[in-house]
């Protein structure tokens, strides 16, 4: 099984390839034949991993191709490393991105640039895979980058649009500020333990790091930064919702299956270290809780369809981040996956919305989709259930559910916690509901161009089953003893240890299922209801400034704007002609005006340099006479 | 061998042989005359050499001229070489009509 990984990131690796070296020439059908095809066979490779550790979940399979760098102890190698944590994170990469995938094959057919978009989604999928089953710092780090670069080559994809490299740069900036905490993290670990390899770090610091907590602090802290950069939690969130740029199979591919998620993964995997510094895993859970209600009131006034899903990943990613600080890994992971599959679920469905309307993004000019697109109904409607946890049908319950409970009963949960959370419910549930209610209800006000074809439809229909069944793969432990999944992964997580409580998790189920009903329930009375109630609001100055508020993100990028971009911008205005250049032209332009004055002597008149001449040997002469 | 007595007066006339050419060479506008003016002074040091070589009884003064002899004969082919086609571009010999490589 072993000699089976390195398949996994080489499928998609030489499927970018061909793609970057021939694509121009390749007529579209073969471009699809080979960007769908790499991916399919790296989810295939994956699928015959899961099932070979859902037999042995105890063991896991590592494989070292070679030594990357050899210097000294310093002895990187491309090694992978497959346990039961990455083969969640395996499985929902290549399957989700596979989907993704078929569907861009029709999505994006009509764009001349088709084969650059298939090269550069092949390697998203490589670069991903890479950092998920690296097995030191060094080659998750280059996953790390090579996510960022290919995010960066696709929300800035439809370039001829300065908004879109806008976008584009932003994404990159603000994800590299996370990576340059992760890359000094990576260098004090290898400083500490003289080595990357993450299952030899993650062995040793227990001990090392036993008397010396101060370590751990830092260590941990700079992974996080690192984390918060990539997964969009505050205060490094703000380029997510900009990062809608680009073609809508990118969106799913950013927010569901790669790139926003290594995030999680990192925590997730160095969950050691993290266990060793509890003030920073309280971090999390606070920075997770922040987030998820930042995103979730931006998410409940957007109008943009896909800004509403940004929004809402940005909070969900702030469910795992908070599953994670207090200490509910597999919660987490759960969480992670069965959200790739609604949230792929819905950036698919809302771009074949987009596609049908003509571009038209905003959803106040959709409406009535109900019964002219029935299949995208369908499923939208199924991952919307999911997203905001619609109680015991929908996934979305069951995940949601066990990272509520743990918010409270967990090892370091607390009650503030878990009110924010369930705050993040009804929000969660109020702006799906409104979305759903924009878009499909109410009377129609574009026309539907054309609705999706096979290749678009099938992978929503994939992934709705899969967002329908993902649910029971878990029940909660009050419900009926059946934990699969997180069985299957408590061989590379911790189980969740739960304090003595004198609430019950039923309590818990009743009131997150009171909180989406009546989440539900308030969008259903504004938008549906009593639509006419909402123009009356408005006009009390203090709902409109929160409503603006909202709508602009809570002014984070105005903020930005102001403490970093604009003094940057004031320096290199103020530096323009490069101050510390000045020296050095100072230097050159004395030089040139003696070498200037110094060439006039070369008159070209041989009687002056014989007389120079002369006049030279009758000194030298003379000065040894008289001297 | 016979050391020369008047060794000061030979010496003396070499000096004036090369002053003398060391004027031409600087009062001459024709090239084709400085030239004659360089083979005076080099012939003038010749003479130095021969005469000092007598003085001190020693064969090198003689072998130093030798190869004045030869390096005079070297130059003097190339420098009418060059005359000539200075000649040839610029229709003169006038060393002060010829400037064109100042700095």
């Amino acid at each position: 099984m072993s000699n089976l990984l390195w398949l996994l990131p080489a499928f998609p690796f030489l499927g970018f390839v061909l793609l970057t070296a021939i694509g121009k020439r390749l007529s579209s059908r073969h471009v699809a034949l080979i960007g769908v095809g790499s991916i399919t066979l790296a989810g295939i490779v994956s699928l015959i991993l899961g099932i070979s550790l859902l037999q042995h979940p105890l063991e896991h399979y590592s494989h070292t191709l070679w030594i990357w760098i050899d210097i000294g102890n310093f002895q990187p190698g491309m090694g992978l490393y497959v346990d039961t944590l990455a083969m969640v994170f395996l499985f929902v990469i290549t399957v989700v991105g596979a989907l993704i995938h078929v569907y861009a094959c029709e999505f994006m057919e009509k764009d001349p640039d088709y084969s650059r978009f298939m090269s550069c989604m092949n390697l998203f999928v490589c670069a991903m895979l890479l950092l998920v089953m690296a097995d030191n710092f060094l080659l998750l780090y280059l996953g790390w980058e090579g996510v960022g670069l290919c995010s960066y080559m696709l929300i800035g994809f439809w370039y001829e649009k300065p908004a879109n490299g806008y976008a584009a740069r932003k994404a990159f900036t603000m994800t590299r500020l996370g990576d340059i905490s992760l890359a000094i993290g990576m260098m004090y670990l290898f400083y500490e333990f003289n080595s990357l390899n993450i299952a030899k770090i993650v062995a040793l610091a227990p001990e090392q790091w036993a008397l010396q907590p101060q370590t751990a602090l830092i260590v941990t802290l700079l992974l996080l930064g690192g984390a918060l950069g990539k997964s969009a939690q505050f205060p490094l969130h703000n380029w997510l919702p900009d990062a809608m740029a680009g073609p809508s199979p990118v969106s799913a591919l950013i927010h569901a299956a790669t790139m926003v998620t290594a995030g999680v993964y990192l925590i997730a995997r160095m969950h050691a270290l993290f266990e060793l510094a509890p003030a920073v895993q309280g971090l999390i859970a606070i920075i997770g809780a922040v987030t998820l209600l930042l995103a979730g009131f931006s998410a409940l006034v957007q109008y943009d369809i896909k800004r509403v899903l940004a929004y809402s990943t940005i909070s969900q990613i702030g469910y795992m981040f908070l599953a994670l600080g207090v200490g509910a890994w597999t919660a987490a992971i759960f969480h992670f996956m069965v959200h790739a599959f609604f949230k792929a679920l819905l950036f698919l469905a809302a771009g074949a919305i987009i596609e049908a309307l003509h571009h038209e993004h905003n959803m106040f000019r959709m409406g009535g989709l109900k019964s002219k697109l029935p299949l995208i109904f369908w499923t939208f409607l199924i991952a919307s259930a999911s997203l905001a946890a619609v109680p015991l049908l929908s996934a979305g319950f069951y995940s949601k559910d066990q990272i509520l409970w743990y918010t409270l009963a967990g090892q370091y949960g607390n009650p503030v916690l878990y009110s924010m959370a369930l705050v993040g419910a009804l929000l969660t549930a109020a702006y799906t509901a409104r979305m759903m209610l924009l878009v499909f209800w109410g009377q129609a006000k574009s026309q539907v161009l054309r609705p999706p074809g096979t290749r678009m439809s099938l992978p929503l229909i994939i992934l709705a089953l899969l967002t329908s069944l993902a649910g029971f793969l878990e029940f909660p432990h009050n419900f009926f003893h059946f934990t699969p999944f997180s069985d299957f992964l408590n061989s590379s997580l911790p189980l969740t240890s739960v304090k003595e409580q004198g609430f019950s998790e039923g309590i818990s189920q009743v009131l997150a299922a009171v909180m989406t009903f009546v989440g539900a329930y308030i969008a259903y009375y504004f938008y549906h209801l009593r639509p006419n109630l909402l123009p009356v609001l408005k006009e009390q100055s203090w709902l409109l400034f929160l409503q603006q508020l909202w709508l602009k993100g809570w002014y984070f990028d105005q903020l930005y704007d102001f403490l970093w971009v604009r003094p940057f911008q004031w320096i290199t205005a103020k530096n323009k002609e490069d101050v510390i250049d000045g020296w050095y032209s100072s230097l050159t332009s004395a030089t040139r005006t003696m070498s200037d004055s110094l060439s006039l002597l070369q008159s070209g008149s041989l009687r002056w340099y014989v007389m120079g001449m002369v006049l030279g040997a009758i000194l030298l002469l003379s000065l040894q006479i008289l001297l | 061998m016979n050391t020369p007595d008047n060794i000061e007066s030979i010496l003396l006339l070499a000096a004036l042989l090369f002053c003398i050419g060391m004027a031409g060479v600087m009062i001459r506008k024709n090239i084709l005359f400085m030239l004659l003016s360089v083979e005076v002074m080099l012939n003038a040091s010749g003479l130095a050499f021969i005469a000092a070589g007598a003085y001190w009884g020693q064969p090198d003064g003689q072998v130093m001229f030798l190869f004045i002899l030869a390096m005079a004969a070297a130059e003097v082919s190339i420098g009418l070489a060059l005359i000539l086609q200075i000649y040839h571009l610029h229709r003169s010999l006038d060393i002060d009509k010829i400037k064109e490589m100042n700095g």
